[in-house]
């Protein structure tokens, strides 16, 4: 019961917080909405018994990343915007349509295939008893070793990038 | 007790939320901010999948997702700050040049 009503209270405030970043004429309110709804998300991970993505979704989403948005933000100095969307009243409709179309494309998709597939072998019991995250780790560092690594590749490859892109002359 | 089905309508919610805000906006950084939203549909599906098939591997998938994204918000702002240092605007319909 408790968890249900958590679960309504989060989502509601997900979504309404969601709707609030894009229709934010100022990019700083957008940032701030943006960090309230990974918050929430947060709390929807712990309902989901994820603690360790709830733990990093608040340090790296609404940290790192968010923290990064709002120094560009800042260092831009940016007026507000005196036209929200695009001026094309074309593009207007298309945007929604093609936005509530794919709503109901994805709904259709929940409403025929749910839960196909093997169950794998750890249940909501023995996690607990071995600890959320050092599950997490375990897989990490065994499982999935090769795209662990591939990822930091990727990481060294994104800062590489960042600092070309943004340097006046190399 | 939460089913799943619920999960993955919030999830399609947040996405399509953010497939608007990407193609109404004109603000590259708002753009790239409704990218991030849909970004936490899909980690919401994985974790919520992850749970209800008692599976693990959902959830270090969305370690990766989220390295990912951060990958792509650092090289996507400093597009963006090269786009401004040079063109003097961030709305993407005055984006319109290759190279300058």
């Amino acid at each position: 019961m408790l968890e249900t009503v958590l679960f309504v209270i989060l989502a509601v405030f997900t979504v309404v917080t969601a709707v609030l970043v894009i229709v934010q004429r100022n990019p700083v309110a957008s940032a701030i909405f943006l960090i309230l709804t990974f918050f929430s998300l947060a709390g929807i991970y712990l309902l989901l018994h994820a603690e360790f993505i709830a733990a990093v979704q608040v340090i790296v989403y609404a940290g790192a990343i968010m923290v990064l948005f709002l120094f560009v933000i800042m260092l831009l100095n940016l007026e507000k915007e005196k036209r929200l969307v695009a001026r094309s009243r074309l593009m207007k409709t298309v945007g929604v349509f093609l936005g509530v179309a794919f709503l109901i494309q994805i709904g259709m998709v929940f409403q025929q295939v749910l839960l196909e597939g093997t169950p794998g072998n750890f249940p909501p019991g023995k996690v607990a008893a071995l600890g959320n995250t050092q599950v997490v780790a375990r897989l990490l560092f065994t499982d999935f070793l090769l795209p662990f690594e591939i990822t930091s590749v990727l990481l060294l490859v994104a800062i590489i990038g960042a600092i070309i892109l943004v340097k006046r002359e190399i | 007790m939460v089913s799943l089905s619920s999960y993955l309508i919030l999830s399609a919610i947040l996405f399509s939320i953010g497939v608007v805000g990407f193609l109404l906006r004109r603000n590259t950084i708002v753009i790239f901010m409704s990218v991030e939203l849909m970004l936490n549909a899909a980690n919401l599906a994985f974790v919520a999948f992850s749970r209800f098939l008692n599976s693990m591997d959902g959830q270090v998938i969305v370690v990766f997702v989220m390295s990912v994204a951060a990958a792509e918000a650092a090289v996507g702002l400093a597009i963006i700050m090269a786009m401004y240092n040079t063109q003097k605007t961030v709305n993407a319909d005055e984006m319109n040049l290759m190279k300058w």
